[in-house]
């Protein structure tokens, strides 16, 4: 699994980073938290929100901090 | 680096249809200059029709969304309601605008802008700052 974290580098993508690592480390599952900080990438997502939060190369979740449980639960989904 | 930062509060979000006609036109530009005094956002009606996650997800971040469409077709309105979103919507039929017959200048974009942010305006002006629109 590959969750990437897209936003620029602001306190909120830091938090949502830091959620998803959590996530990752209760359910201790294998997967590759990277970050997208390039603008012009989280465009072409179609991302106009930071922080957003990406699964599989999927925005999940864009302008919102999402707390370590609501990631868990997409992560299990 | 956090320049260039996304992560300010979204407010709210305005999509035009965009037709082909002179009606479509005149939505996009009212919609336009509206982004462009900072009363609302601009965003793709079209990555709304593609169901591009990153667009819907961050439709789903905006405070309140507009449509403003050019003809009782509302395409805009039908196209957000069908992604599940709920709208306010303003159809230019409705301000005396009749496809084929309408003139697009800068007229007949401020009694757009006029009609958008009057009477309903008053979520509308909540992140106006004083821009350049007297509307």
């Amino acid at each position: 699994m590959k969750i990437e974290i897209l936003g620029v580098g602001c306190p909120k993508c830091k938090q949502l980073t830091a959620n998803a690592e959590a996530a990752v480390k209760e359910l201790n599952i294998q997967a590759e938290i990277g970050k997208v900080t390039d603008i012009d990438k989280i465009t072409e997502y179609g991302v106009m929100m930071t922080p957003a939060l990406a699964v599989d190369g999927t925005v999940v979740s864009a302008g919102e901090v999402l707390s370590k449980d609501e990631i868990k639960k997409i992560i299990l989904k | 680096m956090a320049g260039n930062c996304m992560c300010n509060e979204a407010g709210i979000f305005i999509f035009s249809c965009s037709g082909g006609s002179d009606v479509g036109e005149l939505s996009d530009r009212a919609a336009r200059k509206m982004a462009k005094c900072g009363q609302a956002k601009m965003f793709c009606l079209a990555g709304i029709g593609a169901h591009i996650p990153g667009m819907i997800e961050s439709t789903k971040a905006a405070n309140k969304l507009i449509a403003i469409d050019g003809c009782p077709v509302s395409c805009s309105k039908k196209t957000l309601e069908h992604a599940g979103f709920k709208v306010t919507a303003f159809n230019l039929k409705d301000m005396g605008f009749d496809k084929g017959k309408t003139k697009v200048d800068d007229g007949s974009i401020d009694k757009v802008l006029s009609k958008i942010t009057g009477g309903k305006g008053e979520e509308v002006n909540r992140n106006t700052s004083g821009g350049c629109c007297s509307n």
